[in-house]
Protein backbone atom coordinates (compact mmCIF):
# COMPACT_ATOMS: atom_id res chain seq x y z
CA UNK A 1 0.00 0.00 0.00
CA UNK A 2 1.57 3.34 -0.97
CA UNK A 3 0.74 6.49 0.38
CA UNK A 4 -1.40 8.61 -2.30
CA UNK A 5 1.81 11.26 -1.56
CA UNK A 6 3.74 9.13 -3.33
CA UNK A 7 1.56 7.73 -6.17
CA UNK A 8 3.40 7.42 -9.68
CA UNK A 9 1.43 8.52 -12.62
CA UNK A 10 0.25 5.62 -14.73
CA UNK A 11 1.26 6.56 -17.85
CA UNK A 12 5.01 5.48 -16.11
CA UNK A 13 4.87 2.47 -15.91
CA UNK A 14 4.43 2.24 -20.11
CA UNK A 15 7.23 4.21 -20.31
CA UNK A 16 9.02 2.38 -17.85
CA UNK A 17 8.04 -0.92 -19.81
CA UNK A 18 9.42 1.19 -23.27
CA UNK A 19 12.26 2.35 -22.01
CA UNK A 20 13.50 3.02 -18.00
CA UNK A 21 15.37 5.61 -19.16
CA UNK A 22 12.52 7.47 -20.72
CA UNK A 23 10.40 6.62 -17.86
CA UNK A 24 13.31 8.11 -15.54
CA UNK A 25 14.12 11.42 -17.95
CA UNK A 26 9.85 12.52 -18.58
CA UNK A 27 9.12 11.13 -14.70
CA UNK A 28 12.38 12.22 -12.41
CA UNK A 29 14.85 14.58 -14.58
CA UNK A 30 11.20 16.43 -15.73
CA UNK A 31 11.97 16.75 -19.36
CA UNK A 32 10.04 16.50 -22.61
CA UNK A 33 10.26 16.89 -26.42
CA UNK A 34 7.25 16.42 -28.98
CA UNK A 35 8.04 14.92 -32.38
CA UNK A 36 5.35 13.90 -35.05
CA UNK A 37 4.86 11.04 -33.11
CA UNK A 38 3.74 12.60 -29.96
CA UNK A 39 1.83 15.37 -31.64
CA UNK A 40 0.01 13.43 -33.58
CA UNK A 41 -0.68 11.04 -30.05
CA UNK A 42 -2.20 14.01 -28.29
CA UNK A 43 -4.14 15.51 -31.29
CA UNK A 44 -5.91 11.73 -30.86
CA UNK A 45 -6.23 12.10 -26.95
CA UNK A 46 -7.40 15.47 -27.49
CA UNK A 47 -10.88 14.02 -29.51
CA UNK A 48 -10.92 10.69 -27.29
CA UNK A 49 -11.18 12.88 -24.25
CA UNK A 50 -13.65 15.26 -24.55
CA UNK A 51 -15.07 13.64 -21.24
CA UNK A 52 -18.53 13.14 -22.38
CA UNK A 53 -20.41 9.91 -21.92
CA UNK A 54 -22.37 8.36 -24.89
CA UNK A 55 -24.05 5.45 -24.82
CA UNK A 56 -25.43 2.83 -27.54
CA UNK A 57 -27.03 -0.36 -27.73
CA UNK A 58 -26.33 -0.96 -24.09
CA UNK A 59 -23.10 0.20 -23.63
CA UNK A 60 -22.33 3.63 -21.67
CA UNK A 61 -19.04 4.75 -22.62
CA UNK A 62 -17.32 7.27 -20.42
CA UNK A 63 -14.04 9.25 -21.37
CA UNK A 64 -11.25 11.06 -19.38
CA UNK A 65 -11.95 8.64 -16.27
CA UNK A 66 -10.13 9.25 -13.19
CA UNK A 67 -7.95 6.47 -11.40
CA UNK A 68 -5.54 5.43 -8.34
CA UNK A 69 -4.66 2.17 -6.61
CA UNK A 70 -2.99 2.28 -3.71
CA UNK A 71 -1.59 -1.19 -4.35
CA UNK A 72 -0.09 0.08 -7.41
CA UNK A 73 0.67 3.49 -5.84
CA UNK A 74 -0.63 5.26 -9.16
CA UNK A 75 -2.89 7.10 -10.22
CA UNK A 76 -4.36 8.58 -13.81
CA UNK A 77 -6.49 8.78 -16.25
CA UNK A 78 -8.14 6.55 -18.62
CA UNK A 79 -8.97 7.44 -22.01
CA UNK A 80 -12.26 5.65 -22.49
CA UNK A 81 -14.21 3.12 -20.17
CA UNK A 82 -17.25 1.11 -21.84
CA UNK A 83 -19.58 -0.02 -19.10
CA UNK A 84 -20.92 -3.46 -20.80
CA UNK A 85 -24.04 -4.25 -19.17
CA UNK A 86 -24.44 -8.40 -17.92
CA UNK A 87 -27.47 -9.41 -15.86
CA UNK A 88 -28.55 -6.21 -13.89
CA UNK A 89 -24.80 -5.43 -13.39
CA UNK A 90 -22.33 -2.93 -15.59
CA UNK A 91 -19.06 -4.60 -15.75
CA UNK A 92 -16.20 -2.25 -16.87
CA UNK A 93 -14.13 -2.84 -19.61
CA UNK A 94 -11.20 0.38 -20.25
CA UNK A 95 -10.14 1.27 -23.14
CA UNK A 96 -6.51 2.60 -24.23
CA UNK A 97 -5.96 4.73 -27.27
CA UNK A 98 -3.23 4.75 -29.47
CA UNK A 99 -1.41 6.68 -32.09
CA UNK A 100 0.56 3.77 -33.70
CA UNK A 101 0.05 0.06 -34.46
CA UNK A 102 0.15 -3.37 -32.31
CA UNK A 103 3.67 -3.71 -30.50
CA UNK A 104 5.94 -6.58 -29.76
CA UNK A 105 6.17 -5.47 -26.25
CA UNK A 106 4.09 -5.35 -23.42
CA UNK A 107 4.13 -1.57 -22.89
CA UNK A 108 0.72 -0.81 -23.94
CA UNK A 109 -0.86 -3.52 -22.18
CA UNK A 110 0.52 -3.10 -18.81
CA UNK A 111 -0.60 0.64 -18.66
CA UNK A 112 -4.35 -1.23 -19.56
CA UNK A 113 -3.59 -3.90 -17.12
CA UNK A 114 -3.00 -0.89 -14.56
CA UNK A 115 -6.08 0.82 -15.22
CA UNK A 116 -7.70 -2.50 -14.64
CA UNK A 117 -6.02 -2.59 -11.43
CA UNK A 118 -7.31 0.63 -10.34
CA UNK A 119 -11.01 0.22 -11.56
CA UNK A 120 -11.08 -3.02 -9.33
CA UNK A 121 -9.90 -1.77 -6.42
CA UNK A 122 -11.77 1.30 -6.70
CA UNK A 123 -15.05 -0.49 -7.51
CA UNK A 124 -14.29 -3.73 -5.80
CA UNK A 125 -14.56 -6.10 -8.70
CA UNK A 126 -13.29 -8.23 -11.02
CA UNK A 127 -12.35 -7.00 -14.77
CA UNK A 128 -11.52 -9.83 -17.33
CA UNK A 129 -10.31 -7.54 -20.40
CA UNK A 130 -10.36 -4.67 -21.62
CA UNK A 131 -8.72 -3.45 -25.43
CA UNK A 132 -6.03 -1.06 -27.08
CA UNK A 133 -6.98 0.58 -29.80
CA UNK A 134 -4.60 1.74 -32.33
CA UNK A 135 -4.95 4.37 -34.41
CA UNK A 136 -2.51 4.09 -37.26
CA UNK A 137 -4.26 0.95 -38.01
CA UNK A 138 -7.89 1.79 -36.74
CA UNK A 139 -7.66 -1.58 -35.03
CA UNK A 140 -9.08 -2.60 -31.84
CA UNK A 141 -7.20 -5.33 -29.18
CA UNK A 142 -8.22 -7.05 -26.71
CA UNK A 143 -6.26 -7.71 -24.02
CA UNK A 144 -6.80 -10.69 -21.22
CA UNK A 145 -5.82 -9.10 -17.66
CA UNK A 146 -4.23 -12.98 -16.77
CA UNK A 147 -1.90 -13.20 -13.90
CA UNK A 148 1.07 -12.88 -16.17
CA UNK A 149 -0.44 -9.70 -17.51
CA UNK A 150 -0.99 -9.04 -13.80
CA UNK A 151 1.87 -10.06 -12.20
CA UNK A 152 4.48 -8.01 -14.86
CA UNK A 153 2.25 -5.40 -14.32
CA UNK A 154 2.69 -5.03 -10.04
CA UNK A 155 6.60 -5.86 -11.04
CA UNK A 156 6.87 -2.57 -13.09
CA UNK A 157 5.10 -0.60 -10.61
CA UNK A 158 7.79 -1.51 -7.54
CA UNK A 159 10.30 -1.25 -10.26
CA UNK A 160 9.35 2.73 -10.91
CA UNK A 161 8.71 3.29 -7.46
CA UNK A 162 11.99 2.12 -6.50
CA UNK A 163 13.44 4.41 -9.67
CA UNK A 164 11.82 7.56 -8.08
CA UNK A 165 14.03 6.20 -4.64
CA UNK A 166 16.90 5.61 -6.10
CA UNK A 167 16.43 8.84 -8.21
CA UNK A 168 19.54 7.91 -11.00
CA UNK A 169 18.16 7.81 -14.14
CA UNK A 170 19.55 4.70 -16.33
CA UNK A 171 21.71 4.48 -18.48
CA UNK A 172 20.26 4.20 -22.15
CA UNK A 173 20.35 0.96 -24.06
CA UNK A 174 20.29 2.40 -27.90
CA UNK A 175 18.20 -0.01 -30.07
CA UNK A 176 15.09 0.48 -32.63
CA UNK A 177 13.16 2.13 -30.34
CA UNK A 178 15.31 4.90 -30.06
CA UNK A 179 14.24 6.16 -33.71
CA UNK A 180 10.90 6.81 -32.61
CA UNK A 181 11.69 8.19 -29.04
CA UNK A 182 10.54 12.39 -28.80
CA UNK A 183 13.33 11.91 -25.92
CA UNK A 184 16.78 11.10 -28.05
CA UNK A 185 18.27 14.72 -28.18
CA UNK A 186 17.82 14.84 -25.12
CA UNK A 187 18.55 11.78 -23.84
CA UNK A 188 21.86 11.34 -26.52
CA UNK A 189 21.91 7.47 -26.12
CA UNK A 190 25.14 6.91 -28.14
CA UNK A 191 27.07 9.55 -26.68
CA UNK A 192 26.03 8.13 -23.25
CA UNK A 193 25.94 4.42 -23.91
CA UNK A 194 28.46 3.74 -25.85
CA UNK A 195 31.22 5.24 -23.48
CA UNK A 196 32.58 8.25 -25.46
CA UNK A 197 34.44 9.24 -22.95
CA UNK A 198 35.22 12.79 -22.37
CA UNK A 199 38.22 12.52 -20.36
CA UNK A 200 39.76 11.16 -23.22
CA UNK A 201 38.69 13.93 -25.79
CA UNK A 202 39.63 16.45 -23.20
CA UNK A 203 42.93 15.12 -23.07
CA UNK A 204 43.31 15.53 -27.05
CA UNK A 205 42.12 18.52 -27.26
CA UNK A 206 44.58 19.94 -24.27
CA UNK A 207 47.31 17.79 -26.50
CA UNK A 208 46.16 19.48 -29.83
CA UNK A 209 45.70 23.59 -28.49
CA UNK A 210 49.01 23.43 -26.06
CA UNK A 211 51.60 21.48 -28.78
CA UNK A 212 49.77 21.27 -32.70
CA UNK A 213 49.09 23.58 -35.02
CA UNK A 214 45.79 24.94 -35.18
CA UNK B 1 18.39 18.28 -32.44
CA UNK B 2 16.21 20.43 -31.53
CA UNK B 3 14.55 23.10 -33.74
CA UNK B 4 15.59 26.17 -33.45
CA UNK B 5 13.26 28.80 -33.08
CA UNK B 6 13.47 32.19 -33.70
CA UNK B 7 14.10 35.07 -30.93
CA UNK B 8 11.94 38.49 -31.97
CA UNK B 9 13.70 41.31 -30.85
CA UNK B 10 11.31 44.14 -30.29
CA UNK B 11 13.36 47.65 -29.93
CA UNK B 12 10.86 50.17 -30.88
CA UNK B 13 10.52 52.26 -27.75
CA UNK B 14 6.82 52.40 -26.97
CA UNK B 15 6.03 48.93 -29.44
CA UNK B 16 3.26 47.25 -27.61
CA UNK B 17 2.80 43.69 -27.75
CA UNK B 18 -0.84 41.55 -27.41
CA UNK B 19 -1.55 37.99 -28.20
CA UNK B 20 -4.14 37.34 -30.75
CA UNK B 21 -4.89 33.66 -31.33
CA UNK B 22 -1.81 31.39 -31.36
CA UNK B 23 0.49 34.71 -32.80
CA UNK B 24 1.94 37.68 -31.29
CA UNK B 25 0.96 40.96 -32.38
CA UNK B 26 3.51 44.19 -32.17
CA UNK B 27 1.39 47.48 -32.28
CA UNK B 28 3.25 50.98 -32.57
CA UNK B 29 0.89 53.99 -31.92
CA UNK B 30 -1.78 51.34 -32.38
CA UNK B 31 -1.15 50.52 -36.06
CA UNK B 32 -0.16 46.83 -36.14
CA UNK B 33 3.00 46.63 -37.62
CA UNK B 34 4.40 42.59 -36.94
CA UNK B 35 2.12 39.41 -36.47
CA UNK B 36 4.29 36.00 -35.80
CA UNK B 37 2.87 32.91 -34.93
CA UNK B 38 4.00 32.08 -31.35
CA UNK B 39 4.94 28.16 -32.60
CA UNK B 40 8.05 29.69 -34.61
CA UNK B 41 9.54 31.82 -31.22
CA UNK B 42 11.54 30.30 -28.89
CA UNK B 43 11.95 33.61 -27.03
CA UNK B 44 10.84 37.32 -27.31
CA UNK B 45 13.65 39.89 -26.05
CA UNK B 46 12.37 43.79 -25.22
CA UNK B 47 14.72 46.13 -24.97
CA UNK B 48 13.66 48.91 -23.12
CA UNK B 49 10.28 50.66 -23.33
CA UNK B 50 8.29 47.72 -24.80
CA UNK B 51 4.84 46.74 -23.17
CA UNK B 52 3.18 43.13 -22.95
CA UNK B 53 0.03 41.99 -22.78
CA UNK B 54 -0.36 39.69 -19.34
CA UNK B 55 -2.14 37.07 -22.36
CA UNK B 56 0.29 37.08 -24.81
CA UNK B 57 3.00 36.47 -21.08
CA UNK B 58 1.03 33.85 -19.39
CA UNK B 59 1.01 32.05 -23.32
CA UNK B 60 4.46 32.18 -23.84
CA UNK B 61 5.64 31.07 -19.83
CA UNK B 62 2.80 28.23 -20.28
CA UNK B 63 4.61 27.03 -24.10
CA UNK B 64 8.23 27.65 -22.94
CA UNK B 65 8.98 31.03 -24.52
CA UNK B 66 10.58 32.73 -22.59
CA UNK B 67 9.84 36.46 -22.35
CA UNK B 68 12.65 39.23 -21.28
CA UNK B 69 12.59 42.44 -20.58
CA UNK B 70 16.46 44.31 -21.07
CA UNK B 71 16.70 47.61 -20.89
CA UNK B 72 17.46 49.91 -24.30
CA UNK B 73 20.92 49.43 -23.83
CA UNK B 74 20.89 45.26 -22.79
CA UNK B 75 20.89 45.45 -19.26
CA UNK B 76 18.84 42.57 -17.70
CA UNK B 77 15.62 43.25 -16.08
CA UNK B 78 13.51 40.25 -15.97
CA UNK B 79 12.19 37.54 -17.21
CA UNK B 80 8.91 35.90 -17.65
CA UNK B 81 8.49 31.77 -17.31
CA UNK B 82 6.39 29.17 -16.14
CA UNK B 83 7.05 26.51 -13.60
CA UNK B 84 10.73 26.19 -12.77
CA UNK B 85 11.80 23.33 -15.22
CA UNK B 86 13.77 20.48 -14.57
CA UNK B 87 14.28 18.52 -11.68
CA UNK B 88 15.58 19.18 -7.94
CA UNK B 89 17.87 15.72 -7.97
CA UNK B 90 19.53 17.66 -10.91
CA UNK B 91 19.83 20.96 -9.10
CA UNK B 92 21.40 19.72 -5.61
CA UNK B 93 23.78 17.74 -7.60
CA UNK B 94 25.21 20.54 -9.02
CA UNK B 95 24.84 22.58 -5.45
CA UNK B 96 27.11 19.37 -4.40
CA UNK B 97 29.54 19.70 -6.84
CA UNK B 98 29.48 23.49 -6.89
CA UNK B 99 30.50 22.80 -2.87
CA UNK B 100 33.13 20.47 -3.23
CA UNK B 101 36.33 21.99 -4.22
CA UNK B 102 37.69 19.99 -6.30
CA UNK B 103 34.73 18.92 -8.28
CA UNK B 104 33.91 22.90 -9.06
CA UNK B 105 38.26 22.75 -10.03
CA UNK B 106 37.32 20.74 -12.83
CA UNK B 107 34.60 21.95 -14.15
CA UNK B 108 36.15 25.42 -13.86
CA UNK B 109 39.05 24.02 -15.69
CA UNK B 110 36.87 22.45 -18.84
CA UNK B 111 35.70 25.99 -19.23
CA UNK B 112 38.56 27.71 -18.64
CA UNK B 113 40.26 25.16 -21.67
CA UNK B 114 37.07 25.84 -24.10
CA UNK B 115 37.68 29.51 -23.66
CA UNK B 116 41.67 29.74 -24.62
CA UNK B 117 41.27 27.45 -26.68
CA UNK B 118 39.00 29.09 -28.93
CA UNK B 119 40.92 32.51 -28.17
CA UNK B 120 43.91 30.73 -29.47
CA UNK B 121 41.97 29.34 -32.69
CA UNK B 122 40.55 33.34 -33.58
CA UNK B 123 44.65 34.63 -33.53
CA UNK B 124 45.16 32.03 -35.56
CA UNK B 125 42.45 32.48 -37.99
CA UNK B 126 43.43 36.22 -38.01
CA UNK B 127 47.05 35.33 -38.35
CA UNK B 128 46.19 33.24 -41.55
CA UNK B 129 43.20 34.85 -43.14
CA UNK B 130 45.29 38.65 -43.12
CA UNK B 131 48.92 38.09 -42.75
CA UNK B 132 50.13 41.09 -44.26
CA UNK B 133 47.57 43.76 -42.42
CA UNK B 134 49.02 42.32 -39.02
CA UNK B 135 52.00 42.76 -36.36
CA UNK B 136 52.39 38.43 -37.63
CA UNK B 137 55.54 38.16 -34.62
CA UNK B 138 53.82 39.74 -31.87
CA UNK B 139 50.83 37.30 -32.83
CA UNK B 140 52.67 34.35 -33.30
CA UNK B 141 54.22 34.59 -29.49
CA UNK B 142 50.57 35.81 -28.33
CA UNK B 143 49.91 32.19 -29.61
CA UNK B 144 52.73 30.44 -27.75
CA UNK B 145 51.48 31.96 -25.39
CA UNK B 146 48.09 30.77 -25.02
CA UNK B 147 49.20 27.47 -26.35
CA UNK B 148 51.43 27.79 -22.76
CA UNK B 149 48.21 28.50 -20.76
CA UNK B 150 46.75 25.36 -22.50
CA UNK B 151 49.65 23.15 -21.10
CA UNK B 152 49.83 24.91 -17.11
CA UNK B 153 46.20 23.78 -17.38
CA UNK B 154 46.43 20.10 -18.03
CA UNK B 155 47.40 19.19 -14.57
CA UNK B 156 45.60 21.86 -12.57
CA UNK B 157 43.74 21.30 -9.75
CA UNK B 158 43.56 24.04 -7.76
CA UNK B 159 40.61 26.68 -8.74
CA UNK B 160 42.61 30.03 -7.66
CA UNK B 161 45.79 28.43 -10.20
CA UNK B 162 42.58 28.25 -12.92
CA UNK B 163 41.45 31.46 -12.29
CA UNK B 164 44.85 33.00 -12.84
CA UNK B 165 45.70 30.81 -15.77
CA UNK B 166 42.28 32.40 -16.93
CA UNK B 167 43.31 36.12 -16.54
CA UNK B 168 46.54 35.71 -17.54
CA UNK B 169 45.23 34.18 -20.83
CA UNK B 170 42.74 36.93 -20.95
CA UNK B 171 45.36 39.85 -20.99
CA UNK B 172 48.00 38.28 -23.61
CA UNK B 173 44.69 37.91 -26.17
CA UNK B 174 43.35 41.59 -26.11
CA UNK B 175 46.83 42.64 -25.59
CA UNK B 176 46.85 41.77 -29.39
CA UNK B 177 43.22 42.01 -30.50
CA UNK B 178 43.97 45.11 -32.12
CA UNK B 179 45.06 43.23 -34.68
CA UNK B 180 42.38 41.25 -35.39
CA UNK B 181 40.87 44.45 -36.68
CA UNK B 182 41.51 45.55 -39.98
CA UNK B 183 39.65 48.70 -40.18
CA UNK B 184 41.40 51.87 -40.92
CA UNK B 185 38.95 54.20 -38.79
CA UNK B 186 41.21 55.10 -36.08
CA UNK B 187 37.67 55.12 -34.17
CA UNK B 188 37.74 51.40 -33.90
CA UNK B 189 41.00 51.09 -31.81
CA UNK B 190 41.09 48.61 -28.85
CA UNK B 191 43.17 49.33 -26.21
CA UNK B 192 42.23 46.45 -23.88
CA UNK B 193 38.47 45.49 -22.08
CA UNK B 194 36.50 47.93 -20.73
CA UNK B 195 32.93 47.72 -19.77
CA UNK B 196 30.38 49.70 -17.26
CA UNK B 197 29.98 51.40 -19.36
CA UNK B 198 32.36 50.64 -22.20
CA UNK B 199 34.35 53.93 -23.18
CA UNK B 200 34.98 52.54 -27.05
CA UNK B 201 33.43 51.40 -29.63
CA UNK B 202 35.34 48.14 -29.94
CA UNK B 203 34.14 47.47 -26.53
CA UNK B 204 30.60 48.80 -26.99
CA UNK B 205 29.90 45.74 -29.64
CA UNK B 206 31.83 43.18 -27.42
CA UNK B 207 29.57 44.34 -24.39
CA UNK B 208 26.06 44.01 -26.32
CA UNK B 209 26.99 40.63 -28.10
CA UNK B 210 28.40 39.24 -24.80
CA UNK B 211 25.17 39.81 -22.88
CA UNK B 212 23.17 38.42 -25.67
CA UNK B 213 24.85 35.36 -25.60
CA UNK B 214 25.07 34.59 -22.28
CA UNK B 215 21.55 35.80 -22.11
CA UNK B 216 20.84 32.32 -24.88
CA UNK B 217 22.82 30.17 -23.04
CA UNK B 218 20.87 31.41 -19.65
CA UNK B 219 18.04 30.02 -21.20
CA UNK B 220 19.68 27.06 -22.14
CA UNK B 221 20.62 25.77 -18.77
CA UNK B 222 17.57 26.72 -17.31
CA UNK B 223 15.76 24.27 -19.75
CA UNK B 224 17.99 21.73 -18.87
CA UNK B 225 17.16 22.18 -15.15
CA UNK B 226 20.32 23.95 -14.05
CA UNK B 227 20.35 26.57 -11.90
CA UNK B 228 22.04 29.88 -13.52
CA UNK B 229 23.35 31.11 -10.97
CA UNK B 230 24.93 28.08 -8.98
CA UNK B 231 28.54 28.45 -11.34
CA UNK B 232 31.81 26.78 -10.56
CA UNK B 233 34.34 29.03 -12.41
CA UNK B 234 32.26 31.98 -11.35
CA UNK B 235 31.90 32.25 -7.22
CA UNK B 236 28.03 32.69 -6.35
CA UNK B 237 27.24 36.64 -5.98
CA UNK B 238 23.13 37.45 -5.97
CA UNK B 239 21.71 38.33 -8.87
CA UNK B 240 24.52 37.03 -10.76
CA UNK B 241 23.68 34.13 -13.50
CA UNK B 242 27.46 32.60 -12.55
CA UNK B 243 26.88 29.33 -14.26
CA UNK B 244 25.74 31.43 -17.63
CA UNK B 245 29.27 32.93 -17.09
CA UNK B 246 30.73 30.26 -17.08
CA UNK B 247 29.73 28.41 -19.90
CA UNK B 248 29.93 32.03 -21.81
CA UNK B 249 33.58 31.30 -21.88
CA UNK B 250 33.65 28.97 -24.07
CA UNK B 251 32.00 31.38 -26.30
CA UNK B 252 33.03 34.63 -25.99
CA UNK B 253 35.79 34.72 -28.51
CA UNK B 254 34.07 32.15 -30.58
CA UNK B 255 30.79 33.48 -31.26
CA UNK B 256 30.82 37.45 -29.70
CA UNK B 257 34.70 38.70 -30.46
CA UNK B 258 34.45 37.36 -34.16
CA UNK B 259 31.24 38.42 -34.83
CA UNK B 260 32.38 41.95 -33.51
CA UNK B 261 35.50 41.60 -36.15
CA UNK B 262 33.43 40.77 -38.84
CA UNK B 263 30.93 43.16 -38.78
CA UNK B 264 33.84 46.29 -38.07
CA UNK B 265 35.91 44.70 -40.87
CA UNK B 266 33.54 43.81 -43.31
CA UNK B 267 32.14 47.79 -42.53
CA UNK B 268 28.67 46.40 -41.86
CA UNK B 269 28.80 48.68 -38.74
CA UNK B 270 30.61 52.25 -39.00
CA UNK B 271 32.33 54.55 -36.50
CA UNK B 272 29.32 56.42 -37.01
CA UNK B 273 26.55 53.86 -35.69
CA UNK B 274 27.59 55.38 -31.76
CA UNK B 275 27.36 57.80 -30.08
CA UNK B 276 29.50 59.09 -27.28
CA UNK B 277 28.05 60.47 -23.90
CA UNK B 278 29.28 63.56 -21.74
CA UNK B 279 31.06 60.67 -19.79
CA UNK B 280 32.55 58.95 -22.18
CA UNK B 281 30.21 55.79 -22.31
CA UNK B 282 29.92 54.93 -26.21
CA UNK B 283 26.52 53.57 -26.90
CA UNK B 284 24.98 51.82 -30.16
CA UNK B 285 22.58 53.72 -32.19
CA UNK B 286 19.18 51.78 -32.93
CA UNK B 287 20.23 50.98 -36.86
CA UNK B 288 23.47 49.78 -35.76
CA UNK B 289 21.44 47.51 -32.98
CA UNK B 290 19.33 46.26 -35.07
CA UNK B 291 22.51 45.50 -37.77
CA UNK B 292 23.62 43.29 -35.08
CA UNK B 293 20.48 41.61 -34.01
CA UNK B 294 20.03 40.74 -37.94
CA UNK B 295 23.82 39.51 -37.84
CA UNK B 296 23.30 37.02 -34.99
CA UNK B 297 20.01 35.61 -35.35
CA UNK B 298 21.72 34.58 -39.19
CA UNK B 299 25.07 33.56 -37.38
CA UNK B 300 23.11 31.27 -35.21
CA UNK B 301 21.49 29.89 -38.36
CA UNK B 302 24.93 28.51 -39.48
CA UNK B 303 25.69 24.73 -39.17
CA UNK B 304 28.44 22.98 -37.40
CA UNK B 305 29.48 19.50 -36.41
CA UNK B 306 29.38 19.50 -33.32
CA UNK B 307 33.08 18.20 -32.46
CA UNK B 308 32.39 16.22 -29.30
CA UNK B 309 28.76 14.72 -30.33
CA UNK B 310 30.11 14.80 -34.25
CA UNK B 311 26.35 15.47 -35.47
CA UNK B 312 25.45 18.38 -37.40
CA UNK B 313 23.45 21.32 -35.94
CA UNK B 314 22.85 25.15 -35.84
CA UNK B 315 25.22 27.41 -33.79
CA UNK B 316 22.50 28.69 -32.49
CA UNK B 317 21.83 25.19 -30.95
CA UNK B 318 25.79 24.61 -29.86
CA UNK B 319 24.93 25.90 -25.85
CA UNK B 320 22.29 23.83 -25.65
CA UNK B 321 24.29 20.61 -26.65
CA UNK B 322 26.56 21.99 -23.91
CA UNK B 323 24.35 22.60 -21.24
CA UNK B 324 22.70 19.34 -21.93
CA UNK B 325 26.43 17.37 -21.41
CA UNK B 326 27.50 19.78 -18.32
CA UNK B 327 23.47 18.45 -17.39
CA UNK B 328 24.70 14.92 -17.76
CA UNK B 329 28.38 15.58 -16.50
CA UNK B 330 26.54 16.32 -13.13
CA UNK B 331 24.15 13.29 -13.11
CA UNK B 332 27.05 11.16 -13.44
CA UNK B 333 26.24 9.91 -17.52
CA UNK B 334 29.50 10.93 -18.84
CA UNK B 335 32.60 11.26 -17.17
CA UNK B 336 34.05 14.71 -17.59
CA UNK B 337 32.52 18.18 -19.26
CA UNK B 338 33.78 18.55 -22.52
CA UNK B 339 34.06 22.33 -23.50
CA UNK B 340 33.24 23.57 -27.00
CA UNK B 341 36.08 24.41 -28.96
CA UNK B 342 35.92 24.89 -32.55
CA UNK B 343 38.82 24.68 -34.89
Amino acid sequence: MYAASDFIALSALQHFVYCPRQCALIHIEQVWAENSFTAEGRVMHERVDDGETSYRSGVRTTRSVLLRSSMLGASGIADVVEWHKSNSLEEPFPIEYKRGRQKKHDADKVQLCAQAICLEEMLNLTIPAGALFYGQTKRRFDVTFDSTLRAKTVSTAECVHELFRNGVTPLPEPGPKCTQCSLQELCLPKVVAHNRSAKEYVHKLLHELSEGEI
Amino acid sequence: MKKLLNTLFVTTQGAYLSKEGECAVIKIDKVEKVRLPLHMLDGIICFGQITCSPFLMGHCAANGVTVTFLTEYGKFLCQVQGPTKGNILLRRAQYRQADNYLQSAMLARSFVIGKIGNSRVTLARALRDHPDKIDCEKMHYAQQLLAGCIKKLGNETDQERIRGIEGEAARIYFEVFDQCITSSDPLFCFNGRNRRPPVDRVNCLLSFLYTLVTHDIRSALESCGLDPAAGFLHKDRPGRPSLALDMLEEFRSYIADRMALSLINRGQIHANDFTVSATGAVLMKDDARKTLLTAYQKRKQDEIEHPFIREKMAVGLIWHMQAMLLARYIRGDIDMYPPFVWR
